[in-house]
């Protein structure tokens, strides 16, 4: 028992002492380690992030996938910088070391580049494009040149001579790239200091001398954007589905593009139940996104943003005329999200309103108006756009003269916008009327800016921007003083958010205070700047909920994608301004505010209550929070195809977004083989030699070393 | 730098280790304990030089260049003390050993000198080299900033190097305690102090590794005859001499 007592002391002293000598050897190790240790500091010594970078990501319809997409493990190349289109020579034929990694001018974007680089995909590992600063001066929109086609109103079997844009390409400058399949990731540089290094690295390392082959190391670029759908909706969301009932874990590969409209009432009304058939409503519509050939940039300036601005200003004139409460018909204000896509927001919505799941039915339509680009107006000209087809009915068309009548009468005490009627030959342009008029026979108009072709040059691309709108503020300006400069474009814009006021009024019945009913350019100001510019400002904090301020982002405009998860920062932005707008302040505490339902004069089903921040107080350090009541609510904007399960619907949108793991960029040196293969030979060479050395050495080992004469002991 | 890097550097900086390894210490198990337990006293002794470096740098508020120093100063102090501790536990260890095989003869201590340096030095190599290994598998190579392109073969030799004089610095180390000489053990001391300071002369590889083989070879040279070595049975072994010379060992006993 003793000898095992000392068994264990005995070894326990053997490590300790092992132990205490390398506390001793190792304290110094500290100094060693700074010199050679420090793992991620090896890794900035390779790679340079590139963090101000969009993706193009894979988004799939019922039969198509469109989009880009890398291999699982990023996809690396040759950087090589194409500025005109002889570079592309050297990209496609004439370079010694594919694949490369194209980066390409703005303007160089163009349809015909991209037909070429399609072409030669085992050469081009992806693409880089740098933002083009001033935009394309011819235009640029890879949007198709007929947008929502076969979603709309006309078809083969209803209004053919008008399908498939026979009558008028709306869009005439898409050349449709954002709907094609590239099988190499696309990305758009955002930064220009960051183009600045690629360009400087590809000076450095990869430009020849005297056409002869460059000289390694050279500049690589690896973008990562491994996509996880493939095919269609239709079989994304099968694999998606198969994976959610059986798997423990499920590894969702799509989710469908759904978001949230945004409506509210001129006069509150019961939102449990449904309007009864004699309530007429007169419902005007706009659309709240758009989209650009990258993700999650929209800037959607004339495309979007400039029409809802337009109708919160029309809104808040209207709900400040004193008459609302007693106009014979209602007035319903909406705000479609989706729109981009087939008509999201607008096909849900009839969906839910002929199944009697929205308060307001089909039958209590009684005319409507729908906002369209407005902001690029031609000699003060605001056009009318009205369905041919569905006017060969009389009493629609009697329905649609009374409507255009209205607004001409409106329009009349505004000498700065000028109504004009269309022939009656001409299609609707793509809008959500379209939608409306698939289901019944309503009176509707369009109101837009151009007569024929868009007069977007730059519709859902990147450059749709304030710039595209002629939004632009002297310099030198804080952002606060930014915010309250009325630019040209905003006075434009209230007087055609005037003009809607006032019809609206009349349309809704209203007589005597048409002309009081004027929209306030400060507000459609402040509203232009926040959604293009910086929605980090005071206002927009200042109206919003205290946890949704994150959702203004730190500086630069929102952007206006329907993305997967909602809502999205713009549907809640636009509306906590229109409850900020239209609604009232109305003196509850935060715990009544937030449950109204214990408070006796107020009722949760006629309004919406917010709680939200306010301004600063007068030291700027709290703010003060106040109750608003008003009838801004959501309601969910998911195509019916999705609920239905009719994943290859032909009737209603099924886009889908593809999920992914990673998305990233980075540049760095790559090596020449011959120096990889010699290292792997050096390598080899020394195991080799240091197994031969060591087994001589070890099977003569008597030989070499003498042992020390003690008794008993022998060694090695 | 892709597979081919990734090998080509690994074999370099562990190829020595590895052909010791499969030839000396893999044959017995108790060689192989002795191996893993002195890498596991080398992390333990890691963490307590790291606190020693957390430490400084609060106190000193991160200034880098004096913390170095303090560190660097207040070590000497401690080795000292570790030193007489040390040889102690040592002696206590050759009886417990014995006790534990009886019929095998015990490790001697210049045994246990040689595995516990290769054992510091496999774990301190790894230690300072995986994560360098790790990024040379990627695509990219070093020198977009500038720094030279041979870094990833430098930093294997360089690894070579130090784990190979951790195992002579082990033999020279225990050599000196077992004698009562400290002479080694300064100088043991200095040389790692020496090393380590080779390596903030890093950008420029040509000197900082040469002067590292050249201290490497020396410091080999001196464990050669510390371990019992000498001309004459290095021309032995040369020479293949055996039969003769383990005959004249044997009478001499």
């Amino acid at each position: 028992r003793s000898s095992e007592a000392q068994d264990g002391h005995g070894w326990k002293m053997a490590t300790a002492g092992l132990g205490s000598r390398g506390l001793l050897r190792l304290l110094s190790f500290c100094v060693l380690l700074a010199g050679l240790c420090g793992g991620n500091s090896v890794e900035r010594k390779i790679y340079i992030p590139l963090n101000k970078t969009a993706p193009c990501v894979r988004l799939l319809n019922a039969t198509h996938q469109i989009g880009c997409h890398s291999s699982i493990s990023g996809d690396t190349g040759v950087i090589h910088v194409v500025e005109k289109e002889e570079d592309l020579q050297w990209v496609l034929t004439d370079g010694p070391n594919p694949p490369y990694m194209v980066l390409l001018e703005g303007t160089l974007f163009t349809r015909k580049v991209m037909e070429k680089l399609k072409g030669s995909t085992s050469r081009i590992a992806g693409l880089a494009v740098s933002l083009a600063k001033p935009s394309p001066a011819a235009g640029f929109s890879p949007s198709v040149q007929c947008p929502n086609d076969g979603f709309g109103l006309y078809s083969n079997s209803y209004g053919p001579e008008f399908a498939h844009c026979r009558d008028i390409q709306w869009n005439y400058l898409g050349d449709g790239l954002a709907y094609e399949d590239f099988s190499f990731p696309i990305f758009l540089l955002e930064d220009e200091n960051e183009t600045n290094v690629i360009k400087q690295c590809y000076r450095d390392h990869n430009l020849s001398q005297n056409g002869s082959a460059p000289v390694f190391p050279l500049c690589a670029m690896q973008l990562f954007s491994h996509m996880h759908a493939v095919l269609s909706t239709v079989t994304c969301m099968r694999r998606s589905s198969i994976q959610s009932t059986f798997s423990i874990n499920p590894e969702i590969v799509c989710d469908p593009l759904s978001d949230y409209n945004v409506w509210s009432m001129l006069k509150p009304i019961n939102t449990s139940g449904t309007l009864e058939p004699d309530d007429k409503v007169v419902v005007v519509a706009t659309q709240l996104d758009s989209r650009s050939f990258f993700w999650n940039v929209a800037p959607g300036a004339e495309s979007a943003v400039a029409s809802f601005v337009t109708q919160l200003a029309a809104a808040e004139a209207l709900y400040k005329a004193p008459d609302v409460t007693t106009l014979p018909r209602n007035v319903m204000f909406v705000f479609f999200q989706g729109e981009t896509f087939d008509y999201i927001g607008s096909s849900r919505m009839v969906y839910d309103m002929e199944r009697g799941k929205f308060p307001v039915q089909l039958e209590n339509i009684d005319s409507f108006v729908e906002l369209r680009q407005v902001a690029l107006r031609e000699s003060l000209e605001l056009w009318m756009h009205t369905d041919p087809v569905s006017q060969k009915n009389k009493s629609v068309q009697s329905q649609v003269e009374h409507l255009l009548t209205t607004l001409e009468e409106s329009g009349a005490g505004v000498p700065t916008v000028v109504l004009r009627r269309l022939n009656q030959s001409q299609p609707l342009p793509p809008s959500s009327l379209q939608r409306f008029l698939r289901a019944r026979n309503i009176s509707g108009v369009v109101l837009t800016d151009h007569a024929t072709v868009f007069h977007n040059r730059y519709y859902h691309s990147v450059y749709d921007t304030a710039e595209n709108i002629n939004v632009s503020y002297p310099g030198q300006q804080s952002p606060e003083e930014d915010l309250d400069f009325v630019t040209d474009t905003a006075k434009a814009l209230a007087d055609v958010a005037t003009v809607l006021g006032r019809a609206l009024y009349q349309l809704a019945g209203g007589t005597n205070f048409r002309d009081t009913i004027q929209a306030d350019p400060h507000t459609v100001t402040r509203l232009l700047y926040g959604f293009l510019v910086r929605a980090n400002n005071s206002w927009f904090q200042s109206i919003l909920r205290q946890d949704l301020r994150s959702y203004l982002g730190d500086q630069g405009p929102l952007q206006h994608y329907i993305a997967v998860s909602s809502p999205t920062n713009t549907t809640y932005v636009v509306q906590y301004a229109l409850a900020n707008l239209t609604g009232k302040v109305v003196d509850l505490t935060r715990e009544q505010c937030q449950d109204p339902s214990k408070v006796p004069s107020e009722n949760k089903d006629l309004y919406e209550y917010m709680w939200v921040q306010g301004p600063l107080n007068s030291n700027g350090t709290e703010r003060l929070p106040y109750c608003v009541r008003s009838t801004a609510r959501l309601v969910r904007a998911v195509s019916p195809a999705f609920e239905l399960g009719q994943w290859g619907s032909t009737e209603y949108s099924t886009w889908t977004e593809s999920r992914w793991k990673d998305i990233r960029a980075r540049i760095f040196l790559i090596a020449s083989k011959e120096l990889e293969l010699i290292t792997l030979a050096v390598g080899f060479g020394v195991l080799v030699c240091s197994l031969v050395i060591t087994y001589c050495i070890n099977a003569k080992a008597d030989v070499l070393f003498i042992a020390p004469r003690e008794p008993g002991s022998v060694s090695f | 730098m892709t597979a081919a890097v990734f090998f080509g550097c690994a074999f370099i900086a562990f190829g020595p280790a590895l052909a010791l390894y499969i030839f000396t210490i893999a044959t017995d198990p108790l060689r192989i304990i002795f191996l893993i337990v002195g890498a596991f006293f080398w992390v333990i002794s890691l963490l307590l030089s790291s606190l020693v470096w957390v430490g400084g740098r609060a106190i000193t508020d991160n200034r880098d260049g004096t913390n170095r120093e303090i560190s660097a100063g207040s070590l000497s102090l401690s080795r000292k003390w570790f030193r007489f501790a040390y040889y102690r536990l040592l002696r206590k260890a050759n009886e417990g050993l014995k006790t534990i095989n009886p019929d095998e003869p015990a490790p001697s201590m210049r045994l246990l000198a040689y595995v516990s340096g290769l054992g510091f030095g496999i774990m301190s190599g790894v230690f300072s080299f995986v994560n360098t290994l790790s990024d040379s598998l990627g695509p990219g190579t070093v020198g977009i900033h500038g720094d030279s392109p041979y870094f990833f073969l430098n930093s294997a030799f360089m690894t070579q190097v130090i784990i190979l004089l951790h195992m002579f610095w082990g033999i020279i180390f225990f050599d000196g305690c077992e004698k009562k000489n400290w002479y080694p053990l300064l100088a043991v001391i200095l040389t790692h102090l020496l090393v380590s300071a080779l390596t903030f002369l890093n950008p420029q590889y040509e000197i900082s590794l040469v002067s590292a083989y050249m201290i490497m070879v020396l410091t080999g040279i001196w464990a050669f005859f510390v371990a019992g070595g000498s001309r004459r049975s290095l021309k032995r072994y040369l020479l293949c001499q055996d039969k003769n010379f383990l005959l004249y060992s044997q009478r001499s006993r």
